[in-house]
């Protein structure tokens, strides 16, 4: 028994086709030289602001930039940007676990310091 | 999308035969025609979607694992901060920086070799994915290096550990350093140990991702991903980059935490 099955969105009343809707978009080379422009500069940048004193703004500086780094590398170099919002979840669940390691272990750590803090 | 795909490997010379399911034919969105569509998944949409969480998933899992080496660092340098500048000052600034900058070349190939996946180059994905494995093993060659000049200075954790750079520096030819009291230059073991651990279990990852690359490249050549078979190429690319994110991370952690320490 055979019929025509039209599985554009008018017809696919069990969204079967596509159930993540997600659109299949490529990111082009010249974007990605982009990308590695921005890392490399961004790599210079941290060093030589590492050789500059700015007391404690030093470590957060360092951290802010390579975060700025991971992020652009996830959205760009890893296609998140462009993926289905279950992907982009995903990404933030690690995301929040691992916020969630750092501070339930400080928060132990810091409440019984032993002296140290 | 054009799902019918005229196979010029020679591996693959037969037509792509259609099949019935149980009611009736789905030639209109045509999944059937595409070999690697498995049958437990509906399309291939929802096949490849699968597997980039899949990936994911197992990536959440990694940054976990690294997540506990992060924070041990954490915890050690707040606790021993003196030992921890000092001894970071131990490590080449050039050469971590080289390296990084070796690693996000890498992985500017690596997303290039996507790119050419999804569009059907062959060529440019093997060469793409060769670069991506050249770079990468400079990355362990200079790594190798620095380990090396680790040993030869008495600066690997244990045993033949040797204090005597941090407690009198200048005995050492090392002018820029106040030197450190006798126990807190012992700590400098710790900054040591977590500088093997985690650049060590990063090159670990490095040299698991470099095994996996050889043998993509292989099928890459034989044409097995620029007939429209992406996955394997795209979530090798996930692995890589993350790889790539965990030493964005280590660099300015390890290798600078305080390059001016005389101001």
């Amino acid at each position: 028994m055979a019929h025509q099955i039209s599985h554009d969105q008018a017809h696919d009343p069990m969204n079967v086709t596509n159930p993540e809707h997600a659109e299949h978009h490529i990111v082009t080379p010249v974007q990605y030289s982009m990308v590695f422009g921005t890392l490399l500069l961004f790599t210079g940048i941290t060093v030589w602001v590492a050789y500059i004193d700015l007391k404690v703004f030093n470590p957060i500086l360092a951290l802010a930039i390579a975060t700025f780094k991971a992020v652009v590398v996830v959205l760009f170099f890893m296609h998140v940007k462009y993926q289905s919002r279950l992907i982009k979840l995903t990404v933030a669940c690690g995301l929040f676990t691992f916020t969630v390691l750092t501070i339930m272990t400080l928060s132990d750590y810091i409440s019984r310091s032993w002296g140290l803090w | 999308m054009d799902n019918t795909i005229a196979s010029t490997n020679a591996l693959d010379a037969q037509p792509l035969m259609p099949h019935e399911t149980a009611a009736h034919e789905h030639e209109e969105h045509g999944h059937v025609f595409v070999p690697q569509h498995r049958h437990h998944f509906e399309t291939e949409e929802q096949q490849r979607e699968a597997g980039s969480f899949g990936m994911w998933l197992f990536l959440l899992t990694e940054i976990m694992f690294f997540g506990g080496l992060f924070f041990a660092y954490l915890l050690y340098r707040n606790w021993y901060y003196p030992a921890f500048a000092v001894a970071s000052n131990q490590l080449s600034v050039p050469l971590g920086g080289t390296n990084t900058a070796i690693l996000i070349t890498s992985g500017f190939f690596m997303a290039l070799g996507v790119w050419a996946a999804e569009v059907r180059k062959r060529k440019m994905l093997v060469v793409t994915l060769i670069f991506t494995t050249l770079f990468g093993m400079a990355f362990i060659g200079i790594k190798y290096d620095e380990y090396h000049e680790k040993w030869e200075k008495h600066h690997i954790p244990g045993a033949q550990f040797d204090v005597s750079d941090f407690v009198n520096p200048a005995a050492n030819g090392i002018t820029d350093e106040q030197p450190l009291a006798p126990d807190m230059a012992q700590h400098t073991q710790i900054f040591f140990f977590l500088y093997f651990a985690m650049t060590g279990m990063h090159a670990l990852h490095m040299i698991i991702g470099l095994c996996l690359l050889f043998w993509l490249t292989w099928r890459a050549y034989k044409g097995d991903f620029s007939s429209g078979y992406v996955a394997p190429i795209e979530n090798f690319g996930l692995y890589w980059h993350f790889v790539d994110i965990i030493w964005l991370f280590l660099f300015p952690l390890l290798y600078l935490i305080n390059r001016h320490p005389l101001h």
